[in-house]
């Protein structure tokens, strides 16, 4: 008879569902295609802390030497698109106060002659607050100037050696070679925790999940044959982008290939089991979406993406291991830049290969349940 | 009556004035032309019945007449107002009922009567009267402060009946109260709907139940967007007049016979009705063929009234064959015991609530065996635990003798299931639906191949193979699902209300494939909340209030149900008095 708990016929017929399924739902389609490029253009283009293409107020009531050319050097800066000349401090309020400037700079009369005079010239420099990491960068990059202008002003001075900062793994700070290695993680979990939620809640709308279930399918063929093609999906996007930080945007890739490959399947998988979870007990697609992103989300601000993990509490950083990003994110950023060794590779791993072992098996025990 | 004049209020004088006058009204949508030139009148004091099968229109030409979609062509007017021109004035004058329950879910059923209120522009508190009464009026007293979302599907349709009733609107629109409804509740709303009209309001109601259109005082009958009848279903019914006939007492045989009678080129259409055949004979046709095939099985001929169904089935050229090219393909089911399914003490329990109660019963091999009861009366629960869907919290259920519990995979293995909604993938091909099935039976190599080739010959899908089930017409997409739950011809076959929102042609259809089946001896699982369904069945098991309250022939049911005042009962009130005498039991025992 046909009764037996596994048959290959039975999974092959439903993985070529699945697939199926995935390829001609416009929804699943947009899910798998849609956001890897997107988010491709957005994060690694536009999304930045660099300052850029900012206006800068000036007003100057010196008109001095010195004044003369802080100006001069702001002009030729290369983050400042306009210094934008006011008369008045009035003035200078508004622009902040419209957001038209990011910060002002307001030079005293007596600034060149207090130079001349041999003491040090004061400017005031105001920021607007509502922009305050921006503002902050700002400020920084505006000191730079000043102090350059200051050299030139005592060139043979013994000014102390200020401390020379060397960045290891990314020596030139290029934000890119952060943010790309993360978003590999990131899409990739978003697309297999999608694929699936919607699923078992697509089937549920159809009615066809009873029919699976009436059927001598058994619960861990339902799983494995939707698991397959998200794991597929999942790994074809994670290796898209890995490439694409390769090739398109040069990030040394100093680690190793296999081991990152096989930490990819392994968070894939524990993210899959997450996603089956969410759409065992959803009853709609509309309610799976929702719990996708209502998990998604705080898993990956929890995840060490963008604040580090040790900066939380003690609470929610056990909880943090509980998040596959959370190791995999350390395998993907040692793997780019810092040419991390097998050994730590394999302490981030295992705990991967535990979650999909929790996450895999608790999502079939979540199917069974619906037989309740 | 209980109602008041406060809730129906009519002008004086409007009782000759027609509440709706459509003239010649066209809509459609893109391609699909859901009216074409459609005229009529709808009168104040009167129940006008919009009848016709799902597609027909009915829902498109509802919602012209609130006023919610605007004709292409022809003009429309509600109690004087024209519904484009003076679309305000509509919402004023009349109340609307739409099909999907309209209310607010997580409101209880005060909240949602004072929201409606207040959306009215009515000062709910002073309004304390108006509510009272409409509370009686629905019988929803003692259920204020539950949330709509957990009412039963009768208590939503009542509720959302009071609510229409709020403005006390001139013209009452109902789209298709009774989906969803259970007998006893369709006859509480009946019972509103009545008082309703004499008080002079215009109710229109809309349905796809013909048998519904028999109660209404005059009847407009629309099929695939166009106007076939307009008058009092009498009228239509009267044209029949001696062409309806019922073979008595056929008892085992029945299928045979029918199957016989519809193959006669006199015989147009012919149901099973209980141990009886009944036909209806095309126009001009003689008794002659139908009186030797009543000498031929011994059974006595009788002619009986016709039905409006008769009617409905005649204008639109009769129904199908009798013969089922499915179930001549089939090998007869062998089966080691002549039960097929059986279930002891079986019970479902949700945390406090039970849902199915200590249910026993055993069902022979080839018999169609019949679930019915009241919207939650435990039957879909019970029907659940019998085909592996729920596990029961005690006692046991088996199927060709394997326990669901223990051989799942074996008890599965030996089951069809169909369900409501057809259960198909909607974004795959009709080919690549059929594989599936196939492939999740087990089914491999030649066996696969010549088993998809055979439903696609039987149910001549040939032409559909690389369209989406959702392109197929209505009669097609059901023998497609007939097809994937046969695939791996099961001894038992499942059905969940596997009729509801068909025409009555595919119905037919559909019930000559199952009487066809049922002649090989497959075992037929059904629940139906179509009375004339249950009257297919070999055997009817009832429940209420989670417990098996009657089991026995749909004829042994109606006898049960005689009284001087109702001498020959139909299945809906067998229906209807087994429910109340159990729950007058219950009452009596509490």
């Amino acid at each position: 008879m046909l009764t037996s708990a596994f048959s290959f016929t039975r999974l092959r017929a439903q993985f070529i569902k699945e697939v199926l399924s995935v390829l001609r739902d416009p929804r699943s389609r947009m899910v798998v295609f849609v956001p890897p490029i997107l988010q491709l253009l957005v994060f690694a283009f536009a999304a930045t802390l660099e300052v850029r293409n900012v206006d800068i107020a000036v007003y100057d009531q010196d008109a001095g030497r010195w004044s003369h050319e802080l100006v001069q050097r702001l002009d030729s800066a290369r983050f400042i698109t306009h210094v934008r000349h006011v008369d008045s401090q009035q003035q200078l309020h508004e622009l902040i106060d419209r957001g038209e400037v990011i910060a002002a700079l307001a030079i005293p009369v007596d600034f060149s002659r207090s130079i001349a005079a041999g003491e040090s010239g004061r400017a005031q420099v105001l920021v607007d607050g509502r922009r305050s990491n921006s503002g902050q960068i700002t400020v920084a990059y505006l000191s730079t100037i000043a102090a350059d202008v200051g050299a030139e002003v005592v060139p043979d001075a013994q000014a102390p050696t200020p401390v020379v900062v060397r960045h290891w793994f990314n020596p030139n700070l290029v934000y890119r070679w952060f943010i790309v290695p993360g978003l590999t993680g990131i899409l990739a979990l978003f697309s297999s925790l999608l694929i699936t939620s919607l699923s078992i809640a697509r089937e549920r709308e159809l009615g066809t999940f009873d029919q699976l279930l009436v059927s001598p399918t058994s619960t861990p063929e339902i799983i494995i044959s939707k698991s397959l093609p998200a794991l597929a999906i999942g790994t074809g996007l994670g290796l898209f982008m890995i490439s694409a930080g390769v090739f398109l945007f040069g990030i040394p890739f100093t680690g190793s290939f296999a081991l990152l490959l096989a930490s990819l399947v392994l968070f894939i998988a524990s993210v899959v089991g997450i996603g089956l979870m969410i759409s065992a007990v959803s009853m709609t697609q509309q309610q799976a979406i929702l719990g996708a992103f209502a998990i998604g989300v705080p898993a990956v601000l929890m995840s060490g993406f963008a604040t580090p993990v040790e900066n939380m509490p003690v609470v929610l950083q056990w909880l943090a291991q509980a998040i596959p990003l959370t190791h995999f994110l350390i395998i993907v950023e040692g793997s780019f830049l810092k040419a991390m060794p097998p050994g730590d590779i394999l302490a981030s791993l295992w705990p991967l290969a535990v979650i999909a072992l929790a996450t895999l098996t608790m999502a079939t025990a979540f199917v069974r349940g619906r037989l309740q | 009556m209980q109602a008041s004049p406060a809730i129906a209020a009519v002008p004086a004088g409007a009782g000759e004035d027609a509440a709706i006058v459509i003239e010649d009204v066209d809509k459609h949508f893109g391609d699909v032309k859901a009216l074409r030139g459609l005229s009529a009148r709808i009168h104040y004091g009167r129940l006008t019945g919009l009848v016709g099968p799902d597609g027909a229109g009915k829902t498109t030409l509802m919602r012209i007449l609130t006023g919610l979609l605007a004709p292409n062509a022809g003009h429309v007017t509600l109690a004087g107002y024209d519904v484009v021109k003076d679309n305000d004035a509509i919402h004023v004058a009349s109340g609307y009922m739409p099909q999907r329950f309209g209310l607010y879910e997580d409101l209880s059923v005060m909240e949602n009567m004072r929201l409606y209120a207040q959306l009215r522009g009515m000062d709910a508190d002073r309004n304390a009267d108006l509510f009272a009464e409409l509370l009686d009026f629905t019988r929803l007293g003692p259920f204020t402060k539950r949330l709509a979302g957990k009412l039963s599907g009768g208590m939503k349709q009542k509720l959302g009946l009071a609510c229409a009733l709020m403005a006390r609107p001139k013209v009452l629109l109902l789209d298709e109260p009774g989906v969803g409804v259970d007998p006893v509740s369709r006859q509480d709303l009946w019972r509103m709907v009545q008082a309703l009209t004499d008080e002079g309001m215009a109710v229109v109601w809309s349905t796809a139940y013909l048998d519904e259109a028999e109660r209404c005082e005059s009847v407009l009958l629309l099929n695939q967007g166009q106007l076939l009848f307009d008058g009092p279903p009498q009228e239509l019914t009267a044209q029949l007049e001696g062409r309806s006939f019922r073979l008595e007492d056929v008892g085992a045989e029945r299928r045979a016979v029918l199957t016989q009678a519809l193959d006669l080129p006199s015989v147009s259409d012919g149901v099973i009705q209980g141990a009886g055949v009944r036909v209806v004979l095309r126009e001009g046709a003689q008794a002659e063929q139908l009186q030797a095939l009543s000498d031929q099985a011994r059974v006595e001929l009788a002619q009986v009234p016709a039905r409006f169904e008769d009617a409905f089935i005649d204008l639109l050229g009769g129904g199908p064959g009798g013969t089922s090219t499915l179930a001549e393909r089939l090998p007869p089911v062998e089966l080691g015991s002549d039960i097929a399914v059986s279930c002891r003490n079986l019970t479902k329990r949700f945390g406090e609530f039970t849902a199915t109660d200590n249910v026993s019963f055993e069902v022979q091999k080839g018999e169609i065996f019949g679930l019915l009861g009241p919207n939650g009366a435990g039957k879909s629960t019970t029907f659940k635990m019998l085909c592996g869907l729920l596990k029961p919290t005690a006692g046991e259920a088996h199927v060709v003798g394997h326990d669901l519990r223990r051989a799942t995979g074996a008890a599965k293995s030996r089951l069809g299931y169909m369900a409501q909604k057809f259960s198909l993938y909607g974004l795959l091909s009709v080919q690549q639906n059929l594989e599936i099935s196939a492939g999740v039976y087990g089914l491999e190599g030649n066996t696969r191949r010549e088993r998809i080739a055979e439903m696609i010959e039987t149910f001549d899908l040939g032409d559909w193979l690389s369209a989406t089930p959702d392109s197929l017409p209505l009669g097609h997409k059901q023998r497609l699902a007939l097809a994937c739950s046969l695939m791996h011809r099961p001894p038992v076959l499942f059905l969940d209300e596997p009729t509801s929102g068909v025409d009555p042609i595919t119905r037919r259809e559909f019930w000559t494939h199952i009487n066809g089946l049922a002649r090989k001896g497959v075992t037929i699982m059904v629940t139906t909340h179509f009375m004339d369904e249950a009257e297919y069945c070999d055997r009817v098991a009832m429940l209420s209030r989670a417990q098996l309250i009657a089991l026995d022939t749909p004829d042994a049911l109606k006898r049960s149900a005689v009284s001087p005042e109702r001498p020959d009962p139909t299945m809906e009130d067998a229906f209807i008095h087994l429910v109340e005498s159990a729950d007058r039991e219950l009452e009596a025992a509490t």
